[in-house]
C-alpha cells in the first residue's frame, strides 16, 4: 500500500468534483444558513420565552449551533459514503475499474475517505464561519470545534462505508437514513439536551457517535463542561473510523476480487 | 374513462390487433396507467418492508418535536389568539411537509433515476403504452403510497391526542391535495432536468419550504416582509389547511389554501402534459 | 407460404376487425398488403430524417420494407442505424421527412404501431427490479394481454431463451448473453407482425446465436417481417433479403446480399500479409495487379476474378507476404469499400 495510490484516488475523487462542485457548494452555505435561521432565530423566540416548564442556560441558538454543525457533519459522511459508494461498486463500476490499476483496495478505500475529509474540512469551516455570523460562537471558539466535527463526520463516512459495501441494492441505504441518522439527527442532542428523553432511551443516545460529536462541538465551541471526558468521546470516534475502514476494506475486497 | 376519446381509441386497438391474440377486451379497457399501477405493484410486493419504513420517518420527527422542542416551547398563540399546545401546532405541518417530501421525492428524483439509470421506461414506450400512462401511473402511485403515511400519521396523532375537532379526518383528503399540487410541479420539473446536478435545485427549494412555512412556529414570529412571502409558499397553504382541521380552526381562508394548491396542480399538470414526451422520447 | 406454418396464425388473423384494414383476407396473405389501398410496404420511409439539437444522425433516406421480408441496416458505428429503428420503432420523434409504419404515422398512432411491433434495444433495458418471468409477464401486460396468455407464452419463450432454470431470478445478476435472450424473448411476447432487432446477436454464443436465426427464420416464414441491424456480415448475408449500408446518416448502397457483393466487389479476393507497419508500403508496389486494392491497418486485399493468378503476380514483383488467404468475396468486402475504408480505388 502507498501513500502516492490513495493520493490518486483522492484526485479521481476531486476531478469528479470538478464537474459537480456547484449545488453542492451552495448547499454548504446555504443549509447552515436557512437551519440557523428558522431553528436557531425563529424556533428559539419561541423556546427562549417558552413556557414548557424545562429550559436551557444558553440562548437556544447558541445551544443549537455547534450541535448542528456535528450533523451536518454526519451528514456529510455518511452521504458522501451512501449512493456514491453504491455508484463505485455497481452503477458506474468505477471501483472496478481503479482497481484494474496498480491501486488496490486498502489505497482506493483510504483515499476515498480522504475525499471525504477534503469536503468535510470544507463544509464544517463553512459552518463555523457563518455560526460566527449569526453571533453563537466567537471565531477561534468556532474554529475549535472543526476538528472534532471532521472526525465525526469521518467515523459516518468510515462505518456507512463498511456497510454500504455489503448492500446488494439501495433500499439498505434508504433504511440507513431512515432508522439510522435520521433518528441521531433528531434524538442525540442536537436540538434538546438527551435529559429529556424518556430514562430508558437515554444511555442509548450515549453510545450514539453523532452525541459524542455533539458533544465534543458544543463543549469546544461554547467553552462547556463536557459530560463525559472529552478524550473517551475522541477515542470512541477514532475506534469507529479504524474499525469501520478495517471492515470497509474486508468487505471490499471480498467482494470485488473474487 | 369510457367517455374519453382515447380511451376508444385503445379499444380500436384491441379490436384490431389484440383481439386477434384471444385477449379479452375488457383487460385493456382499464388503461395503460393501471399497467404502471401493476409493475410497481410487482417490485413493491417483494420490497414492501420499505415501504412500511417510510411511515417512521415523520414518526420520528413528531416523537422529536414532542419530547424535546415541544418540552422547550410550551404553548403557542396561533392566528386566533388561542393557546395551543406545541405538539398539537407542529404535528400537522410535519403532516403537510411529509405530503410534500413523497411527493417531490417521486415525481422528481425516483423519475429521473428510472429514466436515465433503470431504462424502465424505455422498454415501457416500446409497447403500446404512453408517456401519459406512466405519468398518471407513476403519480397516481405515489399518490397512493403518500395515502397510507398519512392515514398511519393521522392514527399516531388521534392517538397522541394531537386532533382536537372532528374536523381533522378531512386531513386526509388534503395530504391528497398537497401531494397532487407537488408531484404535477416536481414532475414538470423533471421534465426540465438534463443531470443529476440539477437536482441540488429541488433541495434548494424544499428545504427553505420546508424550514419557512409556518411550519415550526406561528406566522406572527416572522418579520413583516417574510409574513407575505411565506404566503407564496405553497407548503404553507397546505401547512395551514391540515392544522385549521386537526385543530378544529376553521375559517373563509381555507377555501383560498385548498384554491392555491388546485391551481399549482393544474398548472404542474399543464407544463407536464406537453413536455412529457420531450423527457421520454428522443 | 407454407401453408402448415400459416395454420395457427390464421386462427388469430381470423379473429381480427381492424377497422384501418377494411379487407380482412389481407392478413391471410401476408404477401399481399397490409392496407390494400396504399402500398405494399410495411414501412416506408421519404428524405428520413432525425437530428439530435444540432448533430445530423439520419439525413434525409429513403427505403422501403416489404410485408414478409426481412430488411438489414448495416454501417459502421454512429452510422444512424439505432437512431432509424427507434423512428421505426414510433419512440424517437422524426425530424422531417415521412415515415409509415404499417401505413400510420408514427407521431399520430404510436401507440397502435407499437402495439403490434417486436423491440429488441441494442442496448438491454430490462426491468432490474423483476425476476425473469416478471419481467415477461409485466411487458406482456403492458400490451394488454391476459395472465393466461403470457404464462402459455412465456413458458415457451423462456425455453427458446434457455432461461427457464433462471425464471425466477432476479435480472441483475445474469450474465450478458443470458439478458440478451430474455430481451429479445420479450420482444416476441405480443406475437408482433414486424419485429425491429437492432443487434441482436451481439454477446450471444455461437448456439444461442443459431437457435435465434432458426427462431427468425421460422417467424419469417410465418409471415413476420423483420428488420434487423448488425454488425455482423455473415449474419446480414444468412438473415437479410435486403439490406442497405448506411454512412454518415446516408444510404450508400441497398439491395440482396448477393447482388451487393456483385456489384461492389470482384469475384475473389486475395488478403496478404506483410510485416507490421508496412502494409501501405507494400501495397504501393502491387499497383495494377488487382481490380481494385484496399490497405487495412493489418493487411492489404487484392480484389481480383482470380485469386490464384493475383497470388503469381504478388511473387513475381518479388514481394513475399507473412501469409497469404484466397477467398470468395463476401459482404465485409462491400462493407468496407462503401464505408470509406478504401484507399486504392
Ligand atoms: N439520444 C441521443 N442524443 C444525442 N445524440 C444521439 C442520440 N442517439 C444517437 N445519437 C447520435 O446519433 C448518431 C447516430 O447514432 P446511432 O446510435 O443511430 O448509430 P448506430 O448506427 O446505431 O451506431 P452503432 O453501430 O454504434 O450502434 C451518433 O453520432 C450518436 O452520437
Ligand atoms: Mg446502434
Amino acid at each position: 500500500m502507498t501513500i502516492a495510490g490513495s493520493l490518486r484516488v483522492v484526485e479521481a475523487g476531486a476531478r469528479v468534483y470538478r464537474r459537480t462542485w456547484r449545488g453542492s457548494v451552495i448547499s454548504t452555505f446555504l443549509n447552515p444558513t436557512l437551519y440557523l435561521l428558522a431553528m436557531g432565530i425563529g424556533l428559539g423566540e419561541l423556546v427562549d420565552n417558552g413556557t414548557g416548564g424545562t429550559s436551557l442556560d444558553i440562548p437556544y441558538l447558541t445551544f443549537l449551533a455547534p450541535g448542528l454543525m456535528a450533523a451536518a457533519a454526519m451528514q456529510t459522511g455518511a452521504g458522501d459514503a451512501a449512493y456514491p459508494v453504491m455508484a463505485g461498486i455497481k452503477w458506474r463500476k468505477t471501483y472496478e475499474a481503479t482497481l484494474a490499476t496498480p491501486i488496490g483496495v486498502p489505497e482506493l478505500l483510504l483515499g476515498h475517505l480522504g475525499w471525504v475529509a477534503v469536503r468535510l474540512i470544507f463544509v464544517t469551516t463553512v459552518f463555523a464561519l457563518i455560526m460566527t455570523v449569526f453571533d453563537a460562537t466567537t471565531l477561534t471558539e468556532g474554529m475549535s470545534a472543526i476538528a472534532p466535527a471532521v472526525l465525526t463526520g469521518l467515523a459516518f463516512a468510515a462505518t456507512v462505508t463498511a456497510y454500504t459495501a455489503r448492500l446488494k441494492n439501495e433500499l439498505g441505504i434508504a433504511s440507513m437514513f431512515r432508522f439510522a441518522i435520521i433518528p441521531m439527527f433528531l434524538f442525540s442532542g442536537t436540538f434538546f439536551p438527551i435529559e429529556q428523553l424518556p430514562n430508558y432511551i437515554e444511555p442509548l443516545a450515549f453510545i450514539t457517535p453523532l452525541w459524542h460529536g455533539v458533544e465534543l462541538c458544543r463543549g469546544l465551541a461554547l467553552g462547556q463542561d463536557f459530560t463525559v471526558h472529552p478524550l473517551v468521546s475522541v477515542a470512541y470516534l477514532v475506534l469507529l473510523v479504524v474499525a469501520g475502514a478495517w471492515l470497509a476494506i474486508r468487505t471490499l475486497r471480498g467482494r470485488l476480487i473474487s | 374513462m369510457a367517455g374519453n376519446p382515447d380511451a376508444a381509441g385503445t379499444v380500436d386497438l384491441v379490436s384490431s390487433t389484440l383481439a386477434a391474440r384471444a385477449v379479452p377486451a375488457p383487460v385493456l379497457a382499464g388503461g395503460g396507467a393501471v399497467r404502471m399501477l401493476e409493475r410497481n405493484y410487482l417490485v413493491y410486493r417483494r420490497i414492501w418492508p420499505v415501504i412500511i419504513s417510510g411511515f417512521f420517518e415523520p414518526i420520528f420527527y413528531l416523537f422529536s418535536i414532542g419530547i424535546g422542542i415541544g418540552a422547550l416551547v410550551g404553548d403557542v398563540t396561533i392566528a386566533n389568539g388561542e393557546l395551543v399546545d406545541y405538539t398539537a401546532f407542529v404535528a400537522p405541518a410535519l403532516l403537510a411537509a411529509s405530503a410534500m417530501n413523497g411527493a417531490v421525492f417521486e415525481s422528481t428524483f425516483n423519475i429521473f433515476f428510472k429514466l436515465k439509470y433503470g431504462k424502465v421506461y424505455d422498454a415501457i414506450l416500446s409497447t403500446p403504452m404512453k408517456t401519459r400512462d406512466i405519468a398518471i401511473g407513476e403519480i397516481a402511485w405515489s399518490l397512493g403510497r403518500g395515502l397510507i403515511y398519512a392515514s398511519a400519521f393521522i392514527l399516531v396523532m388521534a392517538a397522541m391526542g394531537l386532533i382536537e375537532s372532528p374536523w381533522g379526518i378531512l386531513a386526509l383528503p388534503a395530504t391528497l391535495l398537497i401531494g397532487f399540487a407537488f408531484a404535477a410541479c416536481g414532475m414538470a420539473a423533471t421534465t426540465f432536468m438534463n443531470s443529476w446536478q440539477d437536482f441540488d435545485l429541488v433541495n434548494l427549494i424544499v428545504l427553505p419550504l420546508f424550514l419557512f412555512s409556518a411550519t415550526f412556529y406561528p406566522l406572527s414570529v416572522y418579520p413583516d416582509i417574510f409574513q407575505t412571502l411565506t404566503q407564496l409558499s405553497p407548503l404553507y397553504h397546505g401547512v395551514q389547511l391540515i392544522r385549521s382541521f386537526t385543530l378544529g380552526t376553521l375559517s373563509i381562508d381555507l377555501f383560498g389554501h385548498i384554491a392555491f394548491l388546485v391551481a399549482m396542480g393544474g398548472v404542474g399538470s399543464y407544463i407536464t402534459s406537453r413536455r412529457l414526451e420531450k423527457l421520454l422520447l428522443s | 407460404m407454407p401453408a402448415i406454418v400459416q395454420g395457427a396464425r390464421v386462427v388469430c388473423s381470423g379473429a381480427r376487425l381492424n377497422p384501418d384494414e377494411d379487407e380482412l383476407p389481407n392478413n391471410l396473405h401476408p404477401g399481399t398488403s397490409v392496407n390494400g389501398s396504399m402500398s405494399s410496404s410495411l414501412v416506408e420511409a421519404r428524405g428520413l430524417t432525425k437530428y439530435f439539437d444540432e448533430l445530423v444522425a439520419v439525413d434525409g433516406i429513403d427505403f422501403d420494407v416489404a410485408e414478409g421480408e426481412a430488411f438489414g441496416f448495416l454501417g459502421p458505428n454512429g452510422a444512424g442505424k439505432s437512431s432509424t429503428m427507434r423512428m421505426i420503432g414510433a419512440v424517437s420523434p422524426v425530424t422531417a421527412g415521412t415515415l409509415a409504419v404499417l401505413g400510420m404515422d408514427p407521431a399520430v398512432d404510436g401507440p397502435k404501431i407499437r402495439a403490434r411491433l417486436g423491440v429488441v434495444p441494442q442496448e438491454d433495458n430490462l426491468d432490474q427490479e423483476l425476476s425473469v418471468y416478471e419481467n415477461l409477464l409485466i411487458y406482456g401486460r403492458y400490451f394488454g394481454l391476459s395472465k393466461n396468455v403470457i404464462d402459455e407464452r412465456a413458458a415457451e419463450l423462456l425455453q427458446f431463451a434457455q432461461l427457464e432454470d433462471r425464471r425466477d431470478s432476479p435480472v441483475e445478476p445474469l450474465s450478458g448473453g443470458m439478458k440478451r435472450r430474455l430481451t429479445i424473448a420479450r420482444g416476441l411476447i405480443n406475437q408482433p407482425d414486424l419485429l425491429l432487432l437492432d443487434e441482436p446477436t451481439t454477446g450471444l454464443d455461437p448456439q444461442a446465436r443459431h437457435l435465434l436465426w432458426d427462431r427468425l427464420y421460422r417467424l419469417k416464414q410465418q409471415g413476420v417481417t423483420l428488420i434487423i441491424t448488425t454488425h455482423y456480415m455473415d449474419e446480414a448475408e444468412q438473415l437479410c433479403d435486403r439490406l442497405v449500408i448506411m454512412d454518415k446518416g446516408n444510404i450508400a448502397a441497398e439491395g440482396a446480399p448477393r447482388d451487393l457483393i456483385e456489384r461492389y466487389s470482384t469475384r475473389e479476393v486475395l488478403e496478404l500479409r506483410f510485416p507490421v507497419g508496412t502494409q501501405a508500403v507494400n501495397a504501393a508496389r502491387l499497383d495494377g495487379i488487382a481490380k481494385k486494392t484496399e490497405v487495412l491497418p493489418d493487411r492489404v486485399l487484392l480484389y481480383t476474378d482470380d485469386a490464384d493468378f493475383a497470388h503469381t503476380k504478388v511473387l513475381e514483383v518479388g514481394l513475399i507476404p507473412e501469409s497469404t488467404v484466397s477467398r470468395r468475396s463476401t459482404l465485409e468486402d462491400v462493407f468496407l469499400r462503401l464505408t470509406g475504408r478504401s484507399l486504392v480505388d
